[in-house]
């Protein structure tokens, strides 16, 4: 009952495994390349969730987990931005956005 | 307090839940769209004020915008089922792996005994004033490679998604 009712680190860890559970199982179904990146976001999320939930409730001396947090963003938007203009082009070259039709380099 | 805690992860779980299960590719869009912004407010929850303002400018601000644009510029002819999963059997073990690793996550974050802050509220002080005492300071050389990892991605991604206008004639 008090796990239920007082807040702490290991319930956002908890939240943080299961949105990068369920980012994992959506990167590893979905067909499509833009659901992909989707999903890729989610995990990038839960890992957010972990180092700013870590700075929060652990002693800490400074902000560095939420910096930490606030660069991997830069990061994450950065690869989502590349992400579309690799979908951009293979939209407009072969007219499909289904990644298992990108397989020319199959042996 | 525990009770917003569960709503604000209630829907971010459940939005996630619906990216990847719905079949239109505008509703997964929009239900990431949610989630972010429940985690936004997540950050808000734990203190983190500034956290929560840059989830809700750029997750929710500018990388959902850019997701919902990628999704109309390769638009299929059937948009309702234009979010296709693979077999039956490629979710069923997708969802086994994803559940094993859940499993051993959440044994580790519940067993492990970490050393609990008490203080309620943080007493470090404004986390804008602390975030950016580090920035500018100890880690003033990832700060500068940021912006030039970021200058470095707007180039490429102009440069890939622009249309070679011989291309584009031809058409």
């Amino acid at each position: 009952m008090n796990f239920a009712v007082h807040v702490g680190l290991p319930h956002f860890l908890l939240l943080s495994a299961v949105l990068f559970a369920i980012g994992l199982f959506g990167l590893m179904t979905k067909r499509g390349i833009i659901p992909a990146l989707m999903s890729i976001e989610l995990m990038l999320n839960s890992v957010n969730i972990n180092l700013v939930a870590f700075n929060r409730y652990m002693p800490m001396q400074d902000y560095a987990g939420q910096l930490m947090a606030v660069f991997a963003i830069a990061v994450g938007a950065c690869e989502v931005a590349v992400g579309v203009a690799l979908a951009f082009r293979i939209y407009s070259d072969r007219k499909t956005v289904n990644i298992d039709d990108l397989n020319s380099m199959k042996g | 307090m525990a009770g917003i805690f569960y709503a604000l992860a209630g829907v971010a779980v459940l939005s996630a839940l619906g990216v990847v299960l719905m079949r239109n590719v505008v509703h997964s869009a929009l239900m990431l769209t949610a989630s972010f912004i429940g985690v936004g407010c997540l950050y808000i929850y734990m203190d983190a004020s500034f956290m929560g303002a840059v989830q809700f400018l750029v997750y929710g601000g500018a990388v959902a915008i850019l997701i919902v644009m990628a999704v109309m510029l390769t638009r299929r002819p059937d948009m309702a089922h234009s979010n296709p999963s693979r077999g039956i059997i490629s979710q069923i073990g997708a969802a086994i792996v994803a559940g094993i690793f859940c499993c051993v996550m959440a044994f580790v974050a519940l067993l492990s005994p970490f050393r609990v802050s008490l203080a309620d509220g943080q007493i470090l002080g404004d986390s804008v004033t602390g975030i950016a005492d580090l920035m500018l300071a100890k880690y003033v050389l990832p700060f500068e490679v940021a912006a030039v990892l970021l200058l470095i991605a707007m180039i490429g991604a102009i440069i890939l998604a622009k249309r070679n206008p011989k291309e584009a004639d031809e058409l």
